[in-house]
């Protein structure tokens, strides 16, 4: 078993196809792996090694008798957002530390039912309300390139997972780049798809409207194949959306010739790091050299996406996360005087400190004299920004620029001013908003950090992104690259 | 600052959190910059356009009102703190 957490999920499939090693002795390898160096990534919350060596022996089993779904045997990590039956689903907060899932979210169900093995559930930030992964309860994780730096929040575990070569891929969540960006601050490939392709049930909802399922890998190829098996209407989610599912990996290998690539000015203003900058346009002109076209287009209203998000955002989480009470399930204050000292001592011993702050942001724009200053009024310029893509798109199918404006930040810098971190999905934040389909893919690096390259489509338009990002991928190896410390 | 300490506590009221005077403090702080924030959207010239609630262009989809769930009170309740008898139990409310 000899180098296996150097392969991708394709390659690992095809060792497992011609009988090279068996789903057991690499879900072995892979644990061993963790258990030496997850002590210093904490991308971990939960290792759930009997329940994956187990289902690593029913896939050999498969396997023999002529059976197994299309992930049979591959060993994956989930964001711990998602609920495990029988298994800890924390949501990296106190809150639900002590929570056992009763049921499976349908992404675990249906990443089971095609033979994928779970490693264990990823670290993240509280909530998923954070972009460095220091929010989490459970410390924050160490990006594999620098153990000073940050991984990227808030699918930091599931990021920096992957690119140590602890699993092939890792689910994550993205409701304003928490999948894109700790792929561009760790060197992985990061997609959300497009709102109400991949069912949200069993997923812990932070904001509705915005809140979608994807996966970290290290190609787009793998990507692909992991999103055929997510993707899909299910009539849980009453926002799923009901249409075939494409073949995400038949269509890789055609050409990007003719390709319109879309070019926002104002991606490239003052407030990109000016080498990462660099670094980007070089992607783009690889970009053309494969035959893309790029086109200039303009996003007039990009200048508000995040403060429209930081309205619409807390409002949504500020009413989702009402159900945590003290009394179904979750944190319990102890000796509560009434019912309410119950409530309010649950709820503030059980949140850390970002995830209040969003409750009592979303609290107040959603108050009486308020509302319509602020939430229908974000909810308005929502629309604008909305219209800026479509128009966008009339031109151009892809929308090409950076995922963050700077390589990864140094764990605790960024901790003191909420707006500061906020700034950080400046460039992700719009396709949430918009519910469009978007992915970060690695394109070069800055000072020996991953920088990556960011990549919008319009409504299901992930086989372009995922074509875009194959085709990039066969003419560079930034992707290839692995931490010294991780190979 | 855009907020007080009263109106942090009235928010912290309404959505049932109890904060330290430590956290009231830095809230008033951080809850400020946010609210200074985001009243950027002021400026943007909204008159006429209709508010975005959801990317999706569709109607809620209905089903028919018949029972699909089982009854799994037993397990769902082992997450809970103090039940009896099916009940979940909290502080008395009416004496």
């Amino acid at each position: 078993m000899m180098d296996a957490h150097a392969k991708t999920m394709t390659e690992l499939a095809a060792g497992l196809d011609s009988g090279d090693f068996t789903s057991v002795e690499l879900t072995q390898s892979l644990l061993d792996r963790i258990a030496t160096l997850d002590k210093t990534l904490n991308a971990f919350i939960t290792i759930t090694a009997d329940e994956a060596l187990a289902a690593a022996a029913r896939a050999d089993a498969a396997r023999a008798a002529g059976n197994g779904g299309v992930l049979n045997g591959l060993p994956i990590i989930h964001k711990d957002i998602f609920c495990t039956r029988g298994v800890k689903t924390t949501c990296g907060s106190r809150m639900l530390d002590n929570f056992i899932s009763p049921y499976d979210a349908t992404v675990v169900k249906k990443l089971a039912d095609a033979g994928a093995v779970v490693l264990g559930k990823s670290n993240m930030d509280e909530f998923a309300m954070g972009s460095s992964n220091e929010t989490s309860y459970f410390g924050p994780v160490k990006n594999p390139w620098d153990l000073s730096r940050s991984p990227g929040g808030s699918s930091g575990g599931s990021a920096a997972a992957v690119a140590a070569r602890l699993a092939p891929a890792a689910t994550g969540t993205d409701t304003g780049g928490s999948i894109r960006q700790p792929a561009a601050l760790t060197g992985t490939v990061g997609i959300k798809p497009t709102y109400g392709r991949v069912s949200r049930y069993g997923m812990i909802a932070f904001a509705s409207s915005l809140d979608q399922a994807g996966v970290i890998t290290r190609t787009a190829e793998d990507a692909g194949r992991m999103l055929g098996v997510m993707a899909g209407f299910d009539e849980r989610d009453s926002t799923s959306i009901d249409q075939p599912v494409p073949d995400y990996v038949a269509g890789l290998g055609e050409s990007i010739k003719g390709l319109r690539v879309g070019i926002v000015k104002q991606h490239f203003d003052e407030g990109l790091d000016a080498q990462c900058g660099v670094t980007v346009k070089e992607a783009i002109a690889a970009l053309e050299s494969l035959g893309a076209k790029a086109v200039e287009v303009d996003l007039p209203n990009l200048d508000l996406s995040v403060p429209t998000y930081y309205v619409v955002a807390p409002a949504e989480c500020s009413s989702n996360l009402s159900r945590f009470d003290g009394v179904r399930f979750g944190h319990r204050a102890e000796n509560a005087e009434d019912l309410l000292d119950l409530y309010c001592r649950s709820r503030g011993e059980g949140f850390g400190d970002e995830v209040k702050r969003r409750i009592m942001t979303g609290t107040y724009v959603l108050s009486a004299g308020y509302y319509d200053a602020y939430y229908l009024k974000a909810q308005q310029v929502r629309h604008l920004i909305a219209d800026d893509f479509k128009q966008a798109f009339a031109a151009v199918d892809v929308i090409v620029g950076p995922t963050a404006p700077s390589p990864a930040f140094r764990l605790g810098d960024k901790m003191d001013d909420p707006i500061t971190m906020y700034l950080n999905d400046i460039y992700t934040i719009g396709a949430n908003l918009a519910g469009l389909p978007a992915m970060s893919i690695p394109c070069g690096f800055v000072d020996g950090l991953p920088v990556g390259l960011h990549m919008v489509g319009a409504p299901f338009a992930e086989e372009t992104l995922l074509r875009c990002a194959h085709q990039y991928q066969l003419a560079t190896d930034w992707h290839t690259a692995c931490p010294g410390d991780f190979l | 600052m855009s907020l007080s300490k009263d109106q942090v506590q009235h928010i912290a009221m309404l959505a049932r959190l109890k904060l330290t005077d430590a956290e009231y403090a830095e809230s008033v702080e951080k809850l400020s910059k946010i609210v200074d924030f985001v009243d950027q959207l002021s400026q943007a010239d909204t008159a006429g356009v209709i508010p975005m609630a959801h990317p999706l262009d569709m109607a809620q989809r209905l089903r028919p009102d018949v029972v699909v769930e089982t009854n799994e009170r037993d397990r769902f309740q082992e997450n809970a703190a103090a039940v009896s008898g099916g009940l979940y139990l909290v502080p008395k409310v009416i004496e």
